[in-house]
């Protein structure tokens, strides 16, 4: 086994996927040649060629509507949108198509593909490089979200959303593509869709986080008897895991990146709420982004929920 | 020299057959007297189909219909061009698109009666559902032509889409796409002179539509879209050339909305009934008609003969569109993705244990 960070993870998933299947074609913006703008197709358009992996115009609507046509011919593309922000021109293909076709079609056509993006803050890029709006996508029927948070769970979650039936966001945590390393299993492996993973485990406190937060997170309740859930698919979540845990502890704290208002973490609070009120002795927290315009560097340590802000949540609900 | 054309671009039109049914004979499709038949009995078809619809939606039958009056030729003469293996992507106004593919009318009836059962397209054909965002679905097109590229599949993609879609941010990625990566992809505009109440000179400053799409290295065309023979043809080329590796074209189909937007709308609002006077004597139906006449192969009998057949044809599909039972809830739930979640389980179980 390799040590490999999460750019190299999701290559490796990438190449295997190329490899294994010739339905699979990677394609984007600066995806060949210069191997995306963080590397992670670095290698691959020199392996399989141009037409397997290839750059496409500065067109992002375009890259997810060719992506539709491609899956509902028979192939499996997985296509780069080179940052989330650069998504919301593909937001009508998305939602108005990808999520609808199997729907409208009564399951004539069907749209396997994998939208992959860079996504969050904490990198220090220029204004729509560092967004965090994976709640649009859970709220759109038909599209599953898929957030990794460590170069294992990428690299599986990778091969499992490729070979998804349906359309998959598979959202990439900017802030930790070169933060974490670990040994990675070289042969291919599915972690699969729509279960979270207990990260740490805990009786008095449950955390829920995903992507960069997720790391953060584990880092503020080292010391604390919290059990850490490491959500990982969004669209559709873990419910199980999620109300069985808090049933145990008796109380929740959610943390996000995103604006609080309207945030995923509000999905899963209203869940709790609904589902598992009786077994909590404490108000659901959540520690969020704030309902702000994701600022520019200078002003983004003040956004992004810090150790700090997590350590200071979970002594509140501890106090309960 | 500091200033020079350094480009040029010319736009052809192509028109057959006359408004008085007479032909040139170096243009004429090589197509048999059957076929030239065939072509008339579709046009026939589409406009008692169509006629039907309105009917319906009048007795409250269907919902909201977008009448293909007036546009036939543009239908009928693109689609016959067409093989059962090519890709459609219909917009919402190609009733004769269907007819021509031999889609069930009975389905097409379905649809629009508010059932999405009605988009379940046959096997053995490849017709993408209806498309209400206009102008989108060029790029799904543009996808399955690039699969169908990789795959060396001999067929087209055919996007159909009019005059309002040309201004569309996706119809210029897409056929920026089509003409980068010269895929085998032919757009059909409809260019019927209206996108409801906005007029093609309102639409756009552009002298024509074809030639929009020069900038994307692609061939745009023109063709009189009154007339199935014209249209035809130059679908017929364009798909040759897209089956041959010569990539991707974009035919305008000059034509006229002689209905309404849709039922829902009335057309006297914003429209001069003068400029629809002036396109009744282009009608596409009796063009054809007379070109047939002049050739010996039609007469008042046969035209008696044909439309009973295609009224009870028509009668036949409503008979069986009305007599499909409704769908259920489990149907609203079943296509979303190919596994529900346990929510969506839930979901399913509440609602078909309440009244809808």
């Amino acid at each position: 086994m390799a040590v490999l960070n999460l750019v190299q993870a999701i290559n490796q998933g990438l190449q295997q996927a190329l490899a294994e299947d010739d339905r699979v074609l990677v394609f984007g913006e600066d995806v060949a040649a210069n191997g995306g703008v963080f590397r992670v197709t670095e290698g691959l358009h020199e392996q399989f060629g141009e037409t397997r992996v290839f750059d496409t115009p500065l067109a992002e609507s375009g890259i997810v509507g060719l992506a539709i046509g491609l899956s509902a011919y028979g192939l499996r593309p997985v296509a780069e949108i080179q940052f989330l922000g650069f998504a919301y021109s593909a937001i009508e293909q998305i939602y108005t198509h990808a999520a609808r076709i199997r729907t409208r079609s009564r399951g004539r056509f069907s749209c396997p593909l994998v939208i992959r993006t860079p996504y969050g803050g904490g990198v220090k890029a220029p204004e729509l490089h560092e967004e965090s709006s994976e709640a649009f996508f859970c709220h759109m029927p038909g599209i599953k979200v898929v957030v990794p948070s460590t170069p294992s769970n990428a690299k599986g979650l990778l091969l499992a959303a490729i070979q998804d039936p349906d359309p998959v966001i598979y959202l990439e945590p900017t802030r930790l593509y070169r933060l974490i390393k670990e040994e990675v299993a070289e042969e291919p492996y599915l972690t699969p869709l729509g279960k979270a993973r207990i990260a740490q485990a805990g009786d008095q406190l449950t955390i829920i986080a995903w992507g960069s937060m997720l790391e953060r997170s584990l880092r503020a309740a080292r010391n604390y008897p919290a059990e850490v859930i490491d959500l990982l698919t969004l669209s559709p979540f873990d419910r199980e895991t999620i109300l069985a845990s808090v049933q145990k502890t008796g109380r929740l704290l959610i943390v996000q990146e995103a604006p609080k208002t309207g945030g995923f973490g509000a999905e899963l609070a209203a869940t709790v709420a609904e589902e598992g009120i009786m077994s909590l002795r404490a108000p659901i927290m959540r520690v969020t982004g704030y309902d702000v315009i994701p600022p520019l560097p200078l002003l983004a340590d003040y956004n992004l929920p810090s150790e700090e802000r997590i350590v200071n949540g979970i002594e509140e609900l501890l106090r309960y | 020299m500091p200033r020079e054309t350094i480009a040029q671009f010319q736009i052809e039109r192509l028109e057959i057959l006359t408004p008085q049914g007479e032909v040139d004979a170096e243009l004429l499709p090589a197509l048999s007297d059957s076929q030239f038949l065939k072509l008339y009995e579709l046009l026939q078809l589409t406009r008692i189909a169509d006629g039907r619809a309105l009917s319906l939606q009048r007795e409250g039958r269907l919902g909201t219909f977008p009448s293909s009056l007036g546009q036939e030729a543009s239908q009928v003469g693109s689609a016959f061009a067409l093989t059962a293996k090519d890709w459609v992507f219909p917009s919402f106004r190609e009733l004769g698109v269907f007819l021509s593919l031999e889609y069930p009318l009975s389905q097409y009836y379905r649809y629009w009666a508010g059932d999405e059962r009605g988009m379940l397209c046959p096997a053995e054909m490849n017709i993408f559902p209806i498309n209400i965002a206009v102008g989108t679905h060029l790029l799904h097109a543009a996808g399955v032509a690039m699969g169908a590229q990789y795959r060396a599949d001999p067929v087209v993609a055919v996007p159909y889409l009019g005059d309002g879609g040309t201004s569309k941010g996706d119809f210029h990625e897409a056929l920026n796409i089509a003409g980068l990566y010269r895929l085998p992809l032919v757009a059909i505009c409809q260019n019927n002179q209206w996108a409801i109440s906005v007029s093609r000179k309102s639409q756009t400053a552009t002298e024509t539509l074809a030639q929009k799409v020069v900038a994307f290295g692609i061939k745009g065309i023109q063709v009189d879209g009154n007339d199935v023979l014209a249209v035809y043809q130059a679908t017929r080329e364009a798909l040759d050339r897209a089956r041959n590796g010569g990539g991707a074209t974009f035919i305008e189909c000059d034509t006229y909305r002689m209905a309404d937007h849709t039922t829902a709308d009335d057309a006297r609002r914003y429209r001069d009934s003068t400029e629809l006077e002036s396109w009744r004597d282009r009608d596409p139906l009796l063009r054809m008609r007379r070109f047939l006449e002049q050739r010996g192969l039609w007469d008042e009998a046969e035209q008696a003969a044909l439309e009973q057949t295609q009224q009870q044809q028509v009668d036949q599909a409503v008979s069986e569109a009305e007599a499909m039972p409704a769908p259920t809830a489990e149907e609203m739930f079943r296509y979303t993705c190919h596994e529900l979640s346990s929510r969506q389980q839930e979901q399913l179980k509440e609602c078909s244990d309440g009244s809808p």
